[in-house]
């Protein structure tokens, strides 16, 4: 599942930085190098690829909603209709300088293997998701007994396309069973903005609302 | 009446006519300028038809190729003169439309087998003074896509801003961002495949059949014997158009219901409006098209396989390509499916070309392409759109 739709947004969705750009897609572009290579896993409806695109970025999408791909070509994105679970394997090693997967790891069925992949696909990986460590939904676990829902992950635990929430803690875990480098990491609160850079892990888990690393592979 | 009964008409009598003196320009290559053909020998003379639309800018970049479908012709835009319908592709193809003609020079030729004024079986060969029949030889895909070539060098145009078809169309497409990378912007292969699959193959061996079944095929001489295998091309027809639609789209718009009648007649006779639309599908074709064309066409069809011109490696096809491409398919295409389209977008992914790829969903099959679908119009016009200013081609 790879749709990125506008319920599942967090809240950065209403944060907006300059040239309206999404505050999230800021600090993802702000992870890329100018005139590379990036592959948007997972595009939407082509956000962040006219951001990168805007910045001299070579992109390519792929999305999972047709009204998504369709709204991408119209806009004269290179944006194919796709799954990240099933058609990533299909993509050469080293096609790309970045994949990036942007708010959409919780929805993959196997995260591990579409990380595996983007860094197969591509030197980096620039990785952003919603922390389900934060110190509300945690709260909302401890003290109201359900699966928590937010105004940024408003769904019913039956009807949620994020089926692979994870913390902070835990993204971090995934990545040394992986093997990859973390390059740069970072977690934003919920208006968008980066918590301070030399707040302890512990920190960023609790009050990061969501996190955006990127990742190089060993031994680069 | 069981038996499919159809008439010859003034429509065929014009169209015999238009094979070799066409209702539209044409570029005529005499013996010097000879056509190689895949099977081997050389064609010459031959002529290409074709129609025009819009204008050639100063910097010459702004041309377009349409390339039809196995039953289509050159007439994309404008009354047939034949038919006297509106062109094939009128939604598309047009003042203010997707392909817009008040930016865009278009050209759609007729290909090389047609019938309607490029030569092919239906042609007079100028050495005999007879029409060639099944002396013609059999051709490709890449031959069409090489006369189409021939032509633009005649017109004076270098590079085409983008090249665009459905169906046999989409596979000259395919073929030209493969045989001339250099020469094509952007390209939107729709409702295709890189090879014709094997049942594709099978519907149109059935097809064939059908016409060299027709005594009055004469072993593709009936030309000569003032006959013709309207039967046989009309059964061809009737199969072949099954294929371009789907279950519910037959479903939607025939059901079950009779044709002028309450109850069944407990004979052979039409009683389903189905089969009623399926006579008139055929009978009217034949009118319009050339048996022999047909199994030429088909058989170019049945040959197309890109991969197997680069070992079987179809990325290949589209190594170091610059071209950008807008794939499309439809939902529920099962002769050109969605699986098909997927292939082209993975090689071109492993080339590390620039594509887009669209699925559409529609119940009306194959013929989709032709139709008007907001969907894939909205798309053609966003990809050209974007290409175009990256090519640098003045708004309309």
């Amino acid at each position: 599942m790879l749709s990125r739709t506008r319920r599942d947004l967090t809240m950065a969705e209403a944060a907006r930085g300059p040239g309206n750009a999404r505050v999230d897609h800021l600090v993802v572009a702000d992870m890329i190098e100018p005139r590379s290579r990036v592959l948007d896993v997972g595009c939407g409806d082509g956000e962040l690829l006219k951001l990168l695109e805007s910045r001299g970025v070579d992109g390519r999408g792929i999305e999972l909603s047709r009204e998504g791909v369709n709204e991408c070509v119209a806009k004269g994105l290179a944006v194919i209709q796709g799954d990240a679970d099933t058609d990533l394997v299909d993509y050469p090693n080293d096609a790309f300088d970045y994949v990036v997967l942007s708010q959409t790891l919780q929805a993959t069925r196997h995260p591990r293997a579409v990380l595996e992949h983007m860094l197969r696909i591509g030197r980096h990986a620039v990785v952003s998701f919603p922390n389900f460590g934060h110190w509300r939904i945690r709260l909302l676990l401890l003290f109201g007994g359900r699966m928590p829902q937010t105004d940024n992950l408003p769904d019913t635990w039956y009807d949620t396309p994020n089926i692979h929430f994870c913390t902070i803690k835990d993204f971090r875990d995934l990545c040394g069973t992986v093997g990859v480098k973390m390059e740069r990491a970072l977690a934003l609160n919920a208006w968008g903005r980066p918590l301070r850079l030399n707040a302890p892990w512990w920190f960023w888990n609790l009050f990061g609302e969501q996190a955006v690393f990127l990742l190089g592979r060993r031994g680069d | 009446m069981a038996e499919l009964k159809v008439v010859p008409s003034r429509i065929a009598v014009a169209r015999e006519r238009e094979a070799d003196q066409p209702r539209s320009p044409v570029a005529i290559f005499e013996m010097d300028r000879p056509l190689r053909l895949d099977a081997g020998v050389e064609l010459s003379p031959f002529q290409v038809a074709y129609q025009a639309y819009g204008e050639l800018n100063a910097e010459r970049s702004n041309a377009v190729l349409v390339c039809h479908a196995l039953t289509g012709d050159q007439h994309v835009s404008n009354h047939h003169p034949v038919t006297g319908k509106a062109g094939w592709w009128d939604t598309m193809v047009g003042p203010g439309r997707p392909i817009d003609t008040n930016r865009y020079y278009v050209i759609c030729p007729n290909v090389l087998g047609a019938c309607m004024g490029t030569t092919g079986p239906a042609s007079t060969d100028p050495r005999t003074g007879l029409t060639w029949g099944l002396d013609f030889p059999v051709i490709t895909i890449r031959d069409m896509v090489r006369a189409q070539a021939m032509l633009l060098d005649r017109l004076g145009i270098d590079t085409l801003f983008a090249v665009a078809g459905g169906s046999m169309g989409g596979m000259q497409v395919l073929q030209w961002a493969a045989s001339y990378p250099q020469r094509v912007f952007a390209a939107l292969p729709i409702a295709c495949a890189t090879r014709h699959s094997a049942q594709n193959i099978a519907f149109h061996e059935v097809g064939r059949q059908a016409v060299m079944a027709d005594p009055d095929w004469r072993g593709g001489r009936y030309f000569a014997e003032g006959v013709s295998p309207r039967r046989g091309l009309a059964v061809a027809r009737m199969g072949a158009h099954i294929t371009y639609l789907s279950d519910a789209a037959l479903h939607r718009k025939f059901g079950r219901k009779f044709q002028d009648r309450d109850n069944p007649t407990f004979s052979f006779d039409a009683d389903f409006e189905v089969e009623s639309y399926l006579r008139h599908q055929g009978s009217s074709f034949v009118e319009r098209f050339d048996a022999n064309s047909y199994l030429y066409l088909t058989r170019a069809m049945d040959y197309f396989d890109l991969a197997a011109d680069c070992d079987g490696v179809l990325a290949n096809a589209f190594k170091g390509t610059r071209t950008r491409f807008c794939v499309i398919s439809f939902t529920s295409d099962w002769l050109f499916p969605t699986s098909e389209s997927r292939a082209i977008v993975h090689a071109l992914n492993a080339a590390g070309a620039r594509v887009s790829f669209a699925e559409i969903a529609t119940d009306k099959g194959h013929d989709a392409f032709l139709l008007d679908e907001p969907e894939l119009l909205q798309i053609v016009a966003g990809f050209l759109d974007s290409a175009a200013a990256a090519r640098g081609i003045a708004k309309a």
